[in-house]
């Protein structure tokens, strides 16, 4: 495996990051070095082997489904944005 | 530790930790000071003592927190330009927890932006000096919490670990740290950064003052889904090692590993041996892959986990971006790390399709064969002590052109992380040039406070 420009590209695509120029060179030889460290692990036999995802097989922890009063207001939080109205936060045109 | 009574005032223990603060602000532990506060607290608690009314466990007692938990009390930075003016509406469990027993909060420690590193570096403040050698790295991620401890400006700093990030800058910088089992302590309120592996804990000078800090901190919280019902409940002197059985790891003192190192290990091992247990060497080779495994498995979960920053509802919104898109991708290149965009973006790479199978689920097995290996190793032995880290702290900058290097340094930490192991680091001597080093015990899940009374039983006193 090797990583390209286009890959880095790609990731930074999903990962909804813009890079410029200057940051591009450096991630294909870093993403390329570290990935190319994981294909150890092809040395392992892991067939028949189910995976942990939570080391104490924790699932679907429940509770009662009550209103439970949050510490935080809603001012407080609607504080915390650049931008808002109405008790609605703002953002810029999606076109 | 000192608590405040009434030969004791708080505001003494309090604004002396201020002064020692200041004293030591070259170190840079400090990403921001809580002054005002802490001496209005400490006011209040000496109030309460002289009216003869309960003040806590931890009255009076400064402490210093890890700039990534939350608390009302100035700006929950976790180090990223992303949350600098953040002020958090919410306060952490564990904060508030301390804080119930009247410890008070001096100021919040610098740390690598969003615990992503293993040397404080990668803080958007610039990073912290070790306690020993101002040249040399603090170590990480909760480097700031290690040297407050460490400069003796506090008795006990909180900390996050999701890899190593107590137990290393405890290592270099000669303090206690201790990593509890997986859901020892509630992540709520805490920036999360991998959720399979965060873990909340302490920085203290002895086993017995983190034990304390400890068994305040643990506990089930509904606000964490994740919390074990509270074990951290003996007296330390009871909980004992059942076979009073050590394994020391042959391969963490072997190739690669410092010989100051080894033989620091080597050491710790005879005074446990003096001590009445039965040390024995053993191999176990599925730890070499661990950190293959951590980087992918924690990258993913961290790709997850900051996708929430996305300039919309706190937190930085790019001045520049003009739309919807832009305010994600330019938000998100200004706001995160160099650090952090590679551990997002490998993250997404692990789990995008195509890839997914080869890499994020052949961990995720992997994990499960290292988890059989430390049952299996469990067995027979209460423990396993290895090295900390492979050589004491290194150089500012010195690794921070190779981020492969830099994971490398992660090697003996990340292991327990994966099987959700409670792991402690303690000092155990200094190289020829006086840096600390420590020596790491990892025992089975909630077995915690045996590891500390194992640790207490060889302390330095």
């Amino acid at each position: 495996m090797s990583i390209t420009r286009e890959d880095v590209l790609h990731l930074a695509e999903l990962s909804s990051i813009s890079l410029d120029e200057s940051q591009i060179e450096p991630l294909i030889k870093d993403l390329d070095n570290i990935v190319n460290y994981f294909s150890q692990l092809d040395e392992l036999n892991t067939e028949n082997v189910e995976p942990t995802y939570q080391c104490f097989d924790m699932q679907n922890v429940w509770r009662e489904d009550n209103i439970v009063d949050f510490e935080a207001k809603r001012e407080d939080l609607l504080a915390l944005t650049t931008e808002s109205e109405d008790n609605q936060i703002k953002v810029p045109k999606v076109l | 530790m000192k608590i405040a009574d009434k030969n004791t005032k708080a505001v003494d223990l309090v604004r002396a930790a201020l002064e020692k603060a200041k004293e030591y602000e070259d170190y840079h532990a400090f990403i921001s000071m809580n002054e005002a506060h802490a001496l209005e607290r400490a006011r209040e608690i000496d109030a309460k003592i002289e009216r003869g009314e309960p003040v806590g466990r931890l009255a009076g007692v400064p402490y210093a927190l890890k700039d990534n938990f939350s608390s009302p009390q100035g700006h929950t930075t976790a180090a990223a330009k992303m949350l600098e003016d953040y002020p958090s509406p919410i306060t952490a469990t564990a904060v508030a927890k301390i804080e119930a027993e009247g410890a008070i909060m001096i100021g919040r420690t610098n740390l690598d932006a969003y615990a992503h590193g293993g040397s404080t570096e990668n803080s958007y403040f610039g990073p912290t000096s070790n306690a020993y050698d101002k040249e040399r790295v603090a170590g990480g991620s909760s480097g700031g919490s290690a040297v407050a401890v460490a400069l003796d400006i506090v008795p006990f700093a909180l900390g996050s670990d999701t890899g190593g990030s107590i137990r290393q800058p405890a290592s270099f910088n000669g303090v206690v740290g201790v990593k509890p089992t997986y859901g020892t302590v509630s992540r709520y309120g805490v920036v999360a950064m991998a959720s399979s592996t965060d873990t909340m804990g302490c920085f203290a000078k002895n086993v017995e003052d983190a034990n304390l800090v400890m068994s305040i901190m643990a506990g089930r919280d509904e606000k964490d889904s994740t919390t074990l019902a509270d074990f951290w409940t003996k007296d330390l002197t009871e909980a004992t090692p059942k076979q009073k059985k050590i394994a020391l790891i042959k391969d963490s003192i072997g190739e690669g590993i410092d010989p100051e190192v080894k033989s620091a290990i080597e050491n710790y091992a005879s005074k446990l041996k003096k001590a009445g247990y039965t040390v024995e060497e053993i191999d176990m080779p599925i730890l070499k892959y661990a950190l293959a495994i951590y980087y992918i498995v924690v990258p993913a979960e961290i790709a997850s986990n900051l996708s929430r920053y996305d300039g919309i509802r706190y937190g930085l919104r790019s001045s520049e971006a003009k739309n919807l898109d832009s305010v994600y991708n330019m938000t998100r290149d200004e706001g995160f790390m160099p650090e952090n965009k590679r551990r997002i973006m490998i993250g997404n790479f692990v789990l995008s399709s195509g890839f997914f199978d080869a890499y994020y689920l052949k961990a995720q097995k992997a994990r499960t064969l290292l988890i059989d290996a430390y049952n299996k190793a469990f067995e027979k032995y209460d423990a396993l002590l290895c090295p900390v880290a492979p050589r004491p702290a290194f150089k500012i900058g010195e690794n921070t052109s190779d981020p492969l290097q830099m994971y490398l340094e992660d090697v003996m930490t990340v292991p327990a992380s994966l099987a959700g192991l409670p792991a402690m680091s303690v000092p155990a001597g200094k190289s020829k040039s006086g840096l600390p080093i420590g020596a790491q015990l990892v025992g089975p899940r909630q077995s915690d406070q045996i590891l500390l009374n194992i640790a207490a039983s060889v302390e330095d006193k």
